[in-house]
Protein backbone atom coordinates (compact mmCIF):
# COMPACT_ATOMS: atom_id res chain seq x y z
CA UNK A 1 0.00 0.00 0.00
CA UNK A 2 2.58 2.57 0.82
CA UNK A 3 5.12 2.46 -1.72
CA UNK A 4 2.66 1.48 -4.80
CA UNK A 5 0.32 3.73 -3.85
CA UNK A 6 2.84 6.55 -5.20
CA UNK A 7 4.43 4.19 -7.92
CA UNK A 8 1.34 2.60 -9.60
CA UNK A 9 0.22 6.06 -11.33
CA UNK A 10 3.96 6.28 -13.05
CA UNK A 11 3.17 3.29 -15.08
CA UNK A 12 0.90 0.24 -14.18
CA UNK A 13 -2.32 2.66 -13.64
CA UNK A 14 -0.82 5.66 -16.21
CA UNK A 15 -3.36 8.24 -16.62
CA UNK A 16 -2.71 8.68 -20.32
CA UNK A 17 -1.57 4.97 -21.66
CA UNK A 18 -3.35 2.85 -19.49
CA UNK A 19 -6.55 4.97 -17.84
CA UNK A 20 -6.83 6.69 -21.30
CA UNK A 21 -8.63 9.75 -19.50
CA UNK A 22 -8.10 13.09 -19.55
CA UNK A 23 -7.45 12.96 -22.98
CA UNK A 24 -8.43 16.38 -24.05
CA UNK A 25 -5.02 18.33 -22.70
CA UNK A 26 -3.39 15.01 -24.07
CA UNK A 27 -4.03 15.53 -27.32
CA UNK A 28 -4.48 19.86 -27.66
CA UNK A 29 -1.74 20.74 -26.03
CA UNK A 30 1.03 18.32 -26.83
CA UNK A 31 2.62 19.98 -30.03
CA UNK A 32 5.85 21.00 -28.19
CA UNK A 33 7.44 19.65 -25.54
CA UNK A 34 7.53 22.48 -23.91
CA UNK A 35 4.27 23.10 -24.01
CA UNK A 36 3.02 19.60 -22.36
CA UNK A 37 5.81 19.87 -19.55
CA UNK A 38 4.07 23.13 -18.24
CA UNK A 39 0.85 21.91 -18.82
CA UNK A 40 1.88 18.58 -17.11
CA UNK A 41 2.80 20.64 -14.36
CA UNK A 42 -0.56 22.90 -14.08
CA UNK A 43 -2.09 19.53 -13.38
CA UNK A 44 0.22 18.42 -11.12
CA UNK A 45 -0.16 20.84 -8.69
CA UNK A 46 -4.21 21.25 -8.90
CA UNK A 47 -4.01 17.51 -8.41
CA UNK A 48 -1.97 17.37 -5.88
CA UNK A 49 -3.58 20.58 -3.67
CA UNK A 50 -7.04 19.22 -4.90
CA UNK A 51 -6.55 15.54 -3.12
CA UNK A 52 -5.01 16.99 -0.32
CA UNK A 53 -7.31 18.85 0.64
CA UNK A 54 -10.53 16.62 -0.60
CA UNK A 55 -8.50 14.42 1.88
CA UNK A 56 -8.46 16.94 4.59
CA UNK A 57 -12.38 17.53 4.36
CA UNK A 58 -13.33 14.01 3.63
CA UNK A 59 -15.19 13.92 7.13
CA UNK A 60 -17.12 17.32 6.71
CA UNK A 61 -18.26 17.24 3.26
CA UNK A 62 -21.53 15.28 3.11
CA UNK A 63 -22.23 12.87 0.46
CA UNK A 64 -24.84 13.84 -0.90
CA UNK A 65 -22.99 17.39 -2.20
CA UNK A 66 -19.37 15.90 -2.40
CA UNK A 67 -19.16 15.95 -6.65
CA UNK A 68 -20.22 19.79 -6.28
CA UNK A 69 -17.69 20.46 -3.46
CA UNK A 70 -14.74 18.64 -4.90
CA UNK A 71 -15.36 20.55 -8.52
CA UNK A 72 -15.24 23.65 -6.60
CA UNK A 73 -12.21 23.06 -4.29
CA UNK A 74 -10.54 21.74 -7.79
CA UNK A 75 -11.90 25.31 -9.74
CA UNK A 76 -10.33 27.58 -6.96
CA UNK A 77 -6.58 26.08 -7.80
CA UNK A 78 -7.01 26.07 -11.51
CA UNK A 79 -8.03 29.82 -11.47
CA UNK A 80 -5.01 30.43 -9.25
CA UNK A 81 -2.74 28.59 -11.15
CA UNK A 82 -4.30 30.69 -14.24
CA UNK A 83 -3.50 33.48 -12.74
CA UNK A 84 0.00 32.21 -11.70
CA UNK A 85 1.23 30.61 -15.44
CA UNK A 86 0.12 34.69 -16.76
CA UNK A 87 2.45 36.23 -14.48
CA UNK A 88 5.03 33.64 -15.04
CA UNK A 89 5.02 34.14 -18.60
CA UNK A 90 2.29 35.58 -20.89
CA UNK A 91 3.71 33.56 -24.03
CA UNK A 92 2.95 30.27 -22.49
CA UNK A 93 -0.39 31.38 -21.01
CA UNK A 94 -1.18 32.10 -24.72
CA UNK A 95 -0.31 28.95 -26.02
CA UNK A 96 -1.81 27.03 -23.40
CA UNK A 97 -5.18 29.09 -24.08
CA UNK A 98 -8.37 27.99 -22.56
CA UNK A 99 -6.65 24.75 -21.76
CA UNK A 100 -5.31 25.61 -18.51
CA UNK A 101 -8.94 26.37 -17.25
CA UNK A 102 -10.02 23.26 -18.80
CA UNK A 103 -7.76 21.76 -15.96
CA UNK A 104 -11.41 21.77 -13.84
CA UNK A 105 -13.17 19.30 -15.85
CA UNK A 106 -9.81 16.83 -16.31
CA UNK A 107 -11.44 13.51 -15.48
CA UNK A 108 -8.32 12.32 -13.68
CA UNK A 109 -8.43 14.99 -11.50
CA UNK A 110 -12.19 14.58 -10.33
CA UNK A 111 -11.59 10.66 -10.79
CA UNK A 112 -8.75 11.15 -8.07
CA UNK A 113 -10.26 13.02 -5.69
CA UNK A 114 -13.39 10.77 -5.46
CA UNK A 115 -11.69 7.38 -5.83
CA UNK A 116 -8.91 7.74 -3.59
CA UNK A 117 -8.56 11.13 -1.60
CA UNK A 118 -12.00 11.02 -0.77
CA UNK A 119 -11.68 7.83 1.02
CA UNK A 120 -7.63 8.07 2.28
CA UNK A 121 -5.52 9.75 4.66
CA UNK A 122 -3.90 13.03 3.74
CA UNK A 123 -0.57 11.66 3.67
CA UNK A 124 -1.44 8.85 0.96
CA UNK A 125 -3.86 11.07 -1.06
CA UNK A 126 -1.09 13.05 -1.48
CA UNK A 127 1.06 10.22 -2.59
CA UNK A 128 -1.31 8.90 -5.20
CA UNK A 129 -1.77 12.16 -6.47
CA UNK A 130 1.89 12.89 -7.01
CA UNK A 131 1.93 9.60 -8.71
CA UNK A 132 -1.06 10.41 -10.85
CA UNK A 133 0.02 13.64 -11.53
CA UNK A 134 4.10 12.70 -12.77
CA UNK A 135 2.36 9.48 -15.02
CA UNK A 136 0.44 11.95 -16.50
CA UNK A 137 3.05 14.50 -16.87
CA UNK A 138 5.25 11.76 -18.65
CA UNK A 139 2.50 10.58 -20.71
CA UNK A 140 2.20 14.45 -22.38
CA UNK A 141 5.88 14.63 -22.36
CA UNK A 142 6.11 11.42 -24.55
CA UNK A 143 3.37 12.97 -27.12
CA UNK A 144 4.89 16.37 -27.03
CA UNK A 145 8.46 15.00 -28.05
CA UNK A 146 7.14 12.70 -30.43
CA UNK A 147 4.85 15.75 -31.99
CA UNK A 148 7.75 18.24 -32.08
CA UNK A 149 10.44 16.09 -33.27
CA UNK A 150 8.75 15.32 -36.35
CA UNK A 151 6.51 18.59 -36.60
CA UNK A 152 9.48 20.84 -36.27
CA UNK A 153 12.53 18.74 -36.05
CA UNK A 154 13.32 20.12 -32.89
CA UNK A 155 12.74 18.74 -28.86
CA UNK A 156 12.41 21.98 -26.14
CA UNK A 157 13.02 24.44 -28.72
CA UNK A 158 16.78 23.17 -29.63
CA UNK A 159 17.10 22.27 -33.22
CA UNK A 160 18.45 18.45 -33.10
CA UNK A 161 17.37 17.54 -36.60
CA UNK A 162 19.46 19.42 -38.49
CA UNK A 163 18.73 22.31 -41.07
CA UNK A 164 17.98 19.27 -43.92
CA UNK A 165 15.10 17.85 -41.91
CA UNK A 166 11.96 18.53 -44.08
CA UNK A 167 8.96 19.49 -41.23
CA UNK A 168 6.14 17.06 -41.08
CA UNK A 169 3.44 19.55 -40.34
CA UNK A 170 0.82 17.16 -39.35
CA UNK A 171 2.16 15.89 -36.59
CA UNK A 172 1.71 19.59 -34.89
CA UNK A 173 -1.54 19.85 -36.51
CA UNK A 174 -4.41 18.41 -34.81
CA UNK A 175 -4.34 15.03 -36.78
CA UNK A 176 -1.17 14.30 -35.57
CA UNK A 177 -2.36 14.16 -32.10
CA UNK A 178 -4.33 11.34 -32.52
CA UNK A 179 -2.05 9.44 -34.96
CA UNK A 180 0.70 9.84 -32.24
CA UNK A 181 -1.54 8.74 -29.63
CA UNK A 182 -2.69 6.02 -31.17
CA UNK A 183 0.86 4.79 -31.74
CA UNK A 184 1.88 4.76 -28.44
CA UNK A 185 -1.10 2.97 -27.16
CA UNK A 186 -0.65 0.47 -29.72
CA UNK A 187 3.13 -0.03 -29.29
CA UNK A 188 2.19 -0.80 -25.30
CA UNK A 189 -0.57 -3.25 -27.09
CA UNK A 190 1.84 -4.97 -28.83
CA UNK A 191 4.32 -5.17 -25.29
CA UNK A 192 1.30 -6.40 -23.40
CA UNK A 193 0.56 -9.21 -26.22
CA UNK A 194 4.24 -10.48 -26.35
CA UNK A 195 4.45 -10.65 -22.52
CA UNK A 196 1.11 -12.47 -21.42
CA UNK B 1 -26.78 39.38 -39.20
CA UNK B 2 -24.47 38.23 -42.13
CA UNK B 3 -21.94 37.73 -39.84
CA UNK B 4 -23.47 34.92 -37.86
CA UNK B 5 -23.86 32.38 -40.54
CA UNK B 6 -19.73 32.85 -41.15
CA UNK B 7 -19.88 32.31 -37.37
CA UNK B 8 -21.84 29.37 -37.61
CA UNK B 9 -19.84 27.57 -39.86
CA UNK B 10 -16.50 27.90 -38.00
CA UNK B 11 -17.90 26.49 -34.49
CA UNK B 12 -19.43 23.65 -36.43
CA UNK B 13 -17.00 22.73 -39.54
CA UNK B 14 -13.92 24.86 -39.69
CA UNK B 15 -12.43 25.07 -36.26
CA UNK B 16 -14.78 21.75 -34.77
CA UNK B 17 -14.75 21.37 -31.34
CA UNK B 18 -13.63 17.65 -31.36
CA UNK B 19 -11.46 17.68 -34.05
CA UNK B 20 -9.39 20.93 -34.35
CA UNK B 21 -9.92 21.80 -31.07
CA UNK B 22 -9.92 18.26 -29.16
CA UNK B 23 -12.87 19.22 -26.60
CA UNK B 24 -15.32 16.41 -25.60
CA UNK B 25 -12.86 13.33 -25.93
CA UNK B 26 -14.29 11.60 -23.74
CA UNK B 27 -17.97 11.38 -24.81
CA UNK B 28 -16.52 11.32 -28.67
CA UNK B 29 -14.63 7.37 -27.57
CA UNK B 30 -16.68 6.86 -25.11
CA UNK B 31 -20.44 6.47 -26.66
CA UNK B 32 -19.62 6.34 -30.29
CA UNK B 33 -20.06 2.60 -29.86
CA UNK B 34 -23.41 2.52 -31.87
CA UNK B 35 -25.27 5.54 -34.18
CA UNK B 36 -28.12 5.50 -32.31
CA UNK B 37 -26.60 6.07 -28.46
CA UNK B 38 -24.66 8.89 -30.53
CA UNK B 39 -27.36 10.68 -31.92
CA UNK B 40 -29.05 10.89 -28.81
CA UNK B 41 -25.77 11.98 -27.01
CA UNK B 42 -25.51 14.66 -29.58
CA UNK B 43 -28.61 16.13 -29.38
CA UNK B 44 -28.56 16.54 -25.65
CA UNK B 45 -25.08 18.52 -26.04
CA UNK B 46 -26.36 20.76 -28.57
CA UNK B 47 -29.68 21.62 -26.09
CA UNK B 48 -27.06 21.93 -23.10
CA UNK B 49 -24.92 24.04 -24.48
CA UNK B 50 -27.30 26.54 -25.99
CA UNK B 51 -28.69 26.68 -22.40
CA UNK B 52 -25.27 26.81 -20.76
CA UNK B 53 -24.29 29.51 -23.08
CA UNK B 54 -27.20 32.00 -22.48
CA UNK B 55 -26.72 31.43 -18.68
CA UNK B 56 -22.82 31.82 -18.77
CA UNK B 57 -23.59 35.05 -20.44
CA UNK B 58 -25.88 36.46 -17.82
CA UNK B 59 -23.63 35.77 -15.61
CA UNK B 60 -20.32 36.74 -16.49
CA UNK B 61 -22.06 40.67 -17.11
CA UNK B 62 -23.18 40.26 -13.60
CA UNK B 63 -19.28 39.43 -12.51
CA UNK B 64 -17.84 42.02 -15.11
CA UNK B 65 -20.61 44.70 -13.47
CA UNK B 66 -19.94 43.60 -10.05
CA UNK B 67 -15.85 43.09 -10.82
CA UNK B 68 -15.33 39.53 -9.91
CA UNK B 69 -13.59 38.40 -12.87
CA UNK B 70 -11.74 35.87 -11.11
CA UNK B 71 -14.64 33.89 -10.02
CA UNK B 72 -15.54 33.87 -13.58
CA UNK B 73 -14.35 29.91 -13.74
CA UNK B 74 -15.88 29.06 -10.53
CA UNK B 75 -19.50 30.36 -11.66
CA UNK B 76 -19.09 28.81 -14.86
CA UNK B 77 -18.44 25.44 -14.11
CA UNK B 78 -21.81 25.84 -11.25
CA UNK B 79 -24.26 27.30 -13.72
CA UNK B 80 -23.20 24.20 -16.39
CA UNK B 81 -24.09 22.03 -13.44
CA UNK B 82 -26.95 23.50 -12.23
CA UNK B 83 -28.02 23.83 -15.46
CA UNK B 84 -27.86 20.22 -16.59
CA UNK B 85 -29.17 19.43 -13.42
CA UNK B 86 -32.20 21.81 -13.76
CA UNK B 87 -32.70 20.58 -17.86
CA UNK B 88 -32.58 17.01 -16.57
CA UNK B 89 -35.87 18.04 -14.13
CA UNK B 90 -37.44 19.58 -16.46
CA UNK B 91 -36.98 16.90 -19.40
CA UNK B 92 -38.38 13.86 -16.45
CA UNK B 93 -41.49 16.10 -15.71
CA UNK B 94 -42.01 16.65 -19.50
CA UNK B 95 -41.31 13.72 -21.39
CA UNK B 96 -40.62 10.78 -19.33
CA UNK B 97 -39.76 9.36 -22.87
CA UNK B 98 -37.46 11.02 -23.80
CA UNK B 99 -36.22 11.25 -20.12
CA UNK B 100 -35.67 7.47 -20.84
CA UNK B 101 -33.67 7.48 -24.11
CA UNK B 102 -31.25 9.88 -22.68
CA UNK B 103 -30.52 8.07 -19.29
CA UNK B 104 -27.05 8.76 -18.27
CA UNK B 105 -25.94 10.97 -20.85
CA UNK B 106 -27.65 13.91 -19.11
CA UNK B 107 -25.30 13.84 -16.26
CA UNK B 108 -22.16 13.12 -17.90
CA UNK B 109 -22.45 16.28 -20.09
CA UNK B 110 -21.40 18.40 -17.00
CA UNK B 111 -17.74 17.07 -17.48
CA UNK B 112 -17.89 17.38 -20.80
CA UNK B 113 -15.71 20.00 -21.85
CA UNK B 114 -17.26 21.19 -24.91
CA UNK B 115 -19.65 22.85 -22.68
CA UNK B 116 -17.15 24.79 -20.46
CA UNK B 117 -14.74 25.62 -23.25
CA UNK B 118 -17.97 27.35 -25.13
CA UNK B 119 -18.29 29.66 -22.00
CA UNK B 120 -14.77 30.39 -21.95
CA UNK B 121 -14.45 31.01 -25.81
CA UNK B 122 -17.67 33.60 -25.70
CA UNK B 123 -16.38 35.45 -22.87
CA UNK B 124 -12.20 35.53 -24.28
CA UNK B 125 -13.84 37.13 -27.56
CA UNK B 126 -16.05 39.00 -25.87
CA UNK B 127 -19.42 38.09 -27.96
CA UNK B 128 -22.70 39.88 -28.35
CA UNK B 129 -25.42 37.86 -27.11
CA UNK B 130 -26.69 36.84 -30.44
CA UNK B 131 -23.47 35.78 -31.43
CA UNK B 132 -23.21 33.57 -28.30
CA UNK B 133 -26.42 31.73 -29.42
CA UNK B 134 -25.05 31.42 -32.99
CA UNK B 135 -21.70 30.07 -31.66
CA UNK B 136 -22.90 27.58 -29.35
CA UNK B 137 -25.79 26.35 -31.35
CA UNK B 138 -22.59 25.84 -33.99
CA UNK B 139 -20.29 24.16 -31.76
CA UNK B 140 -23.47 21.57 -30.57
CA UNK B 141 -24.40 20.79 -34.05
CA UNK B 142 -20.27 20.18 -35.00
CA UNK B 143 -20.48 17.92 -32.30
CA UNK B 144 -23.63 15.78 -33.14
CA UNK B 145 -21.90 15.75 -36.88
CA UNK B 146 -18.92 14.39 -35.82
CA UNK B 147 -19.88 12.02 -33.02
CA UNK B 148 -22.74 10.41 -35.26
CA UNK B 149 -20.07 9.98 -38.41
CA UNK B 150 -17.46 8.48 -35.96
CA UNK B 151 -20.21 6.09 -34.58
CA UNK B 152 -21.37 5.15 -38.11
CA UNK B 153 -17.58 4.07 -39.00
CA UNK B 154 -16.80 2.31 -35.90
CA UNK B 155 -19.51 0.09 -36.86
CA UNK B 156 -18.49 -1.04 -39.93
CA UNK B 157 -14.97 -1.48 -38.48
CA UNK B 158 -16.68 -3.88 -35.95
CA UNK B 159 -17.55 -5.89 -38.91
CA UNK B 160 -14.24 -5.42 -40.56
CA UNK B 161 -11.26 -7.83 -40.24
CA UNK B 162 -8.84 -5.86 -38.51
CA UNK B 163 -5.33 -7.13 -36.49
CA UNK B 164 -6.63 -7.74 -32.60
CA UNK B 165 -3.95 -5.21 -31.52
CA UNK B 166 -5.34 -2.33 -32.94
CA UNK B 167 -9.10 -3.48 -32.11
CA UNK B 168 -10.57 -0.58 -29.44
CA UNK B 169 -9.40 2.89 -28.62
CA UNK B 170 -6.29 2.30 -31.44
CA UNK B 171 -8.28 2.08 -34.06
CA UNK B 172 -10.34 4.89 -33.01
CA UNK B 173 -7.92 7.36 -32.50
CA UNK B 174 -6.66 6.16 -36.18
CA UNK B 175 -9.74 6.75 -37.53
CA UNK B 176 -10.54 9.88 -35.67
CA UNK B 177 -7.31 11.30 -36.79
CA UNK B 178 -8.08 10.97 -40.65
CA UNK B 179 -11.34 12.19 -40.16
CA UNK B 180 -9.59 15.43 -38.72
CA UNK B 181 -7.30 15.73 -41.51
CA UNK B 182 -10.65 15.33 -43.61
CA UNK B 183 -12.09 18.54 -41.62
CA UNK B 184 -8.63 20.48 -42.09
CA UNK B 185 -10.25 20.89 -46.06
CA UNK B 186 -13.36 23.01 -44.66
CA UNK B 187 -10.02 25.57 -43.41
CA UNK B 188 -10.60 27.28 -46.86
CA UNK B 189 -13.84 27.95 -46.33
CA UNK B 190 -13.42 30.74 -43.63
CA UNK B 191 -12.65 32.95 -46.74
CA UNK B 192 -10.11 35.02 -44.65
CA UNK B 193 -12.87 35.74 -41.94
Amino acid sequence: MTADTFSKGLWRENPVFVQVLGMCPVLAVTNTAINSMAMGLATLFVLVMSSTLVSLLRHLIPKQVRIASFILIIATFVTAVDYVIQAISVELHKALGAFISLIVVNCIILGRAEAFASKNGVLDAMKDALGMGLGFTFGLLCLGGVRELFGSGSLFGWHVLGPHFEPWVLMVLPPGGFFTLAGWLWLIELRKGRAT
Amino acid sequence: MSQLFPLFLDACLINNFILAYFLGICPFLGVTREVNTSARMGGAVIFVMLVSSVCAFGVNALLTGLGVEFLRLISFIVVIASTVQLVEMAIKKLSPALFRSLGIFLPLITTNCAILAVALFQTAREYRFLQCVTYALGAGVGFFLVLVLMASMRQHLDLSDTPKSVKGTVLALVVAGILSTAFMGFAGMGGGS
